[in-house]
């Protein structure tokens, strides 16, 4: 038999509620696997052993007085450390919150637990989401499980590495242009970027309020539509998510892709990717093919201006969203803070925040400025609706669209630290489906010549995740690189 | 020359709870005690508008004329301060919710309409303490995320008089419609003022400054007075007037600079994208106007209108909704107008304004229910007391639930108009004042008071003042 670590999420609830497993000797077991991996990949910013145990615990008592603890009963899961925690720290991967412990559940944190699962740390990320390969993180370095020589993608690589790994049984990210996607993609795992409004932002440190979401990074289709079912649907905390019920998905991925329209965006197939990426991607296309849907180009004529559009609305609103970061009530203040208060905030941004997070709050507070608002931030704005708008006129004659997730594999960690703009382009497939509030998904579909992963995108209609996760499941019931795991 | 006054006013909203957050908007609970991960802004929170923010809004835009925008917009006013949780503030910048009103201002030179440019809806800051026992300031977040209306006017004022009739008036305004208890030194309804000079007759506005820290009706005229002056010597000195914001110094009687525009801040407004825009369907603004409640100037015409009542009187008597309530239940107790109106003005006023029972919205402890000041005045319409009888008796009833009639029972009080009794005094008091009797018939008419005093002083206060001034005026024809 295999080890508890290597079940699926749903086969280690169900061996849980039967009691086949207490949640106290899966929760070990998991702890055990952290210890044993961390020292290769790093994921993990925060390992709460000691709370998951006595939450393990607790579960245990109530399945032993025959109640009923939820779908995720005593299953280890992890959260990226952008999503708040009660009682255990949440840094955002960044040191002016390097020592805050938040008094409250975000709104998924708090699903989650409902839903029985079992909280079991807190993973890396770059600084407030800000990058595609996890090394503007402030407070640790992730590597790539395939490869320890390269990055795991961004910005949620810790949750990426850690499903891979097998360190957890599924994780939450967030994306904001990319950040679930493409780690998801680096690392060979599966990662949904539910549509915007669909999961609540409560409790989660913002980055661009009205691009980012949360969702979950798990091994297989099923695993991420169980976690993504805990935690969609309406939160009156979150005025900007949807009223509209979320249905059960999870029970629901059967159905195959036999009479699907699938859309083949022209522009997402670049000059410049990497060949290996290309061929995986149109190999997929024609596997969903085989398996009945009918694939057609599309156009999305828009996706030259997607990074700069980003780039202006995305940054204005991490100016005024990172504005909070002052020393004055929380988190990180200076030793010697200056003799006003001015100084005090300059000398506190200055040390607590990391370069990106620097460039960007710069970037936007320029946009934002008096005489430079309405020839970006606005101007932005209205691209933003052409974009949305190529998107609705693509969807409106196919399903999904399936494209690549980026342009190449996972690269060396290093390799593009030094060039911010060739870093941006990591994300040029997957930013536009933000901009267009949609919902977006990475399954693994491949590997490069140096056994690196291949991710491959379903972009869907809004609120229609139910097509995406059937989709993916069609594809994976016909393939088995979902079934290949890093050697660790 | 001319002067030119805008105002800016905010007013702090009477709901139960904070704009963006379930926390109490209450005044005076202890620092930091009603805050919550929203209203301190900590990392992940975000706001849920208040439904009851926005009713009161709509109010006060119906209440002034003005159009109820279908969408409106909030808006992030981004600055640092301490005070301010967020790193910014929640506001309305385009799209404000309520524009393009006015309001009727009663002047010395008549009735005047000052325009308003907006209504809107905004979060307030919190407060910083800087104590003098502490090397560190502190701040106090228990006001961060209380809603305010700030309700700006177009510069349509010319004098500090007008400035303070208007504020007045638009105070009496919020009142009436119970969306802000008006309390200028708790800072419940603060005001900052644009004011520019021109020579009288020219088109273009002058330079304007901005005046701050005016925490009541006498600071804000006092404040423009001297800024008007200032400005129109600094002009005849030949001075250019700079764009700044100063400050009201109420000790000292004079405006300060606090910062010229060249340091003033950017504010970087954008739409807060954690808010979606605020729709407000015709039915809701429907249904509020129908139970809009009787304002101060309709309310003024129907006393001088239904009552009788002289404009002066009407007007003091509608300032405030809970006195003109007052008013009218005394009336409705059997009062005629123009007594209870005088004594409701006079004595009734004068109680509340020593026990400092005015500075709540609404006063609910009157010293004297109408009712019984009612059933009092009754009592001199129809002779059983006299006025100055009646007078004496207020501190009695002051704080009681006395019926006004038993209270002169029991004192002994009621008026003496027992024709025989009060001849007698007169008989006696006319052969005890030989010389006075003979002023009068001198022609010294003034003397005749002094007589009238001596019966009533004979009869313990309680004689019929009228019966003894026909009696005594009888006595003194007869025995000539």
């Amino acid at each position: 038999m295999s080890a508890l670590h290597d079940l699926s999420l749903r086969d280690a609830a169900m061996r849980v509620r039967r009691r086949e497993v207490s949640a106290v000797e899966l929760t070990r077991a998991i702890l055990e696997r952290i210890a044993a991996t961390e020292p290769q990949v790093g994921a993990y910013l925060t390992v709460c052993g000691d709370e998951a145990l006595a939450a393990a615990a607790a579960i245990d008592r109530r399945l032993a007085a025959g109640e009923d603890v939820g779908r995720l009963a005593g299953v280890p899961v992890a959260l990226k450390d952008i999503i708040c925690t009660a009682g255990v720290r949440t840094t955002a991967g960044s040191r002016i919150l390097e020592r805050f412990v938040p008094p409250y559940d975000a709104t998924v944190t708090a699903r989650l637990r409902e839903a029985g699962a079992v909280i079991v740390g807190k993973l890396n990320c770059d600084e407030f989401a800000m990058g595609s390969s996890t090394e503007n993180s402030g407070l640790g370095t992730t590597r790539n499980p395939w490869d320890g020589t390269r990055v795991p993608g961004g910005s949620s690589g810790g949750s990426a590495a850690a499903v891979a790994a097998r360190s957890c049984f599924g994780a939450l990210g967030t994306d904001t242009g990319g950040s679930i996607r493409l780690p998801a993609a680096y690392c060979s795992v599966v990662g949904l970027k539910p549509t915007y409004g669909r999961v609540s932002r409560y409790g989660v440190m913002a980055y661009a309020s009205s691009l980012d979401q949360v969702g979950p990074l798990a091994r297989d289709v099923a695993d991420t539509a169980v976690l993504f079912d805990a935690i969609a649907g309406h939160d009156p905390r979150d005025s900007t998510s949807s009223p509209r019920p979320s249905r059960a998905l999870a029970g629901s991925l059967e159905g195959g892709v036999r009479g699907l329209r699938l859309g083949m965006p022209r522009e997402y197939f670049v000059e410049g990717m990497q060949p290996d990426v290309e061929r995986a991607v149109r190999e997929a296309v024609r596997v969903l093919e085989g398996a009945g849907a009918s694939v057609e180009s599309v156009s999305l004529p828009h996706s030259e201006y997607a990074i700069a559009t980003y780039y202006l609305v995305a940054t204005a609103e991490a100016s005024s969203n990172l504005a909070r970061y002052d020393g004055v009530r929380y988190g990180l203040r200076v030793a010697n803070p200056g003799s006003s208060v001015g100084e005090m905030y300059a000398e506190t941004r200055a040390a607590g925040f990391g370069a990106e997070v620097k460039r960007r709050i710069m970037l936007g507070t320029y946009a934002l400025s008096a005489g430079y608002y309405d020839a970006y931030y606005l101007k932005a704005l209205q691209v933003r609706t052409l974009i949305a708008q190529d998107f609705t006129k693509a969807l409106a004659g196919c399903d999904a669209l399936v494209a690549p997730i980026a342009p190449t594999t996972a690269f060396r960690l290093g390799e593009k630290t030094a060039d911010p703009l060739t870093m941006y382009l990591s994300d040029i497939f997957t930013i536009s489906v933000n901009l267009a509030g949609l919902p977006g998904m990475s399954i693994p579909c491949g590997f490069d010549g140096d056994g690196l992963p291949v991710g491959l995108q379903l972009i869907g209609k809004p609120f229609d995740e139910a097509t995406l996760l059937r989709v993916a499941a069609a594809y994976e019931g016909s393939t088995d690189w979902h079934q290949r795991g890093p050697r660790l | 020359m001319e002067s030119v006054i805008g105002l800016e006013v905010h007013a702090e909203l009477l709901t139960r709870s904070k704009i963006f957050c379930g926390c109490s908007a209450g005044f005076g609970a202890p620092p930091n005690t009603n805050v919550c991960p929203v209203c301190l802004g900590m990392p992940g929170v975000l706001p849920v508008l208040n439904r009851r923010v926005v009713e009161f809004a709509i109010r006060a835009g119906l209440a002034t004329g003005c159009a109820v925008a279908p969408s409106s917009i909030f808006a992030r006013k981004n600055y640092f301060y301490p005070d301010i949780p967020k790193g910014y503030q929640i506001s309305q910048y385009e799209l404000p919710i309520c524009a393009g009103g006015h309001i009727d201002v009663v002047t010395e030179a008549g009735t005047k309409r000052v325009g308003l440019t907006r209504i809107h809806m905004e979060e307030d800051t919190g407060k910083n303490v800087h104590d003098a026992h502490v090397a560190d300031s502190l701040v106090d977040f228990n006001r961060s995320g209380v809603p305010l209306l700030e309700i700006v006017s177009e510069p349509d004022l010319r004098t500090p008089g007008e400035a303070g009739a208007y504020l007045r008036t638009l105070r009496s305004i919020l009142q009436y419609l119970e969306v802000c208890d008006g309390n200028m030194e708790e800072g419940s309804f603060r005001c900052d003022a644009n004011v520019s000079v021109r020579p009288r007759g020219q088109k273009e506005l002058g330079t304007k400054v901005e005046i701050k820290n005016m925490n009541s009706f006498r600071a804000v005229e006092r404040a423009l007075v001297y800024e008007i002056a200032r400005q129109e010597q600094a002009i005849a000195d030949g001075e250019r007037i700079v764009q700044e914001t100063r400050l009201w110094d109420a000790d000292r009687e004079e405006t300060r600079s606090m910062r010229s525009k060249e340091s003033a801040h950017d504010y970087r407004y954008f739409p807060d994208p954690d808010l979606l825009p605020l729709a407000v369907e015709p039915a809701w603004i429907a249904e509020i106007r129908r139970t809009m409640p009787e304002l101060p100037a309709e309310r003024r015409a129907r006393l001088e209108r239904e009552h009788g009542l002289s404009a002066y009187d009407a007007d003091v008597l509608t300032q405030r909704k809970d006195v003109a309530d007052y008013f009218e239940a005394g009336v409705r107790a059997g009062a005629p107008a123009k007594d209870m109106a005088n004594w409701t003005m006079t004595e009734i006023l004068r109680m509340v304004r020593d026990e400092k029972l005015d500075e709540a919205l609404v006063i609910r402890t009157w010293p004297i229910g109408p009712t019984q000041l009612a059933k009092l005045i009754r009592l001199v319409t129809t002779g059983v007391v006299n006025r100055n009888t009646a007078k004496g008796l207020l501190p009695k009833l002051r704080g009681t639930e006395l019926d006004p009639q038993e209270l002169v029972r029991r004192e002994g009080l009621a008026q003496v108009s027992d024709r025989a009794a009060l001849e007698a005094a007169v008989r006696d008091v006319i052969a005890r004042c030989p010389d006075q009797v003979a002023q009068i018939r001198a022609g010294k008419e003034k003397v005749m008071g002094f007589l009238v005093g001596q019966v009533m002083k004979a009869t313990g206060g309680k004689a019929n003042a009228q019966m003894v001034q026909d009696l005594l005026r009888a006595a003194l024809a007869q025995s000539s």
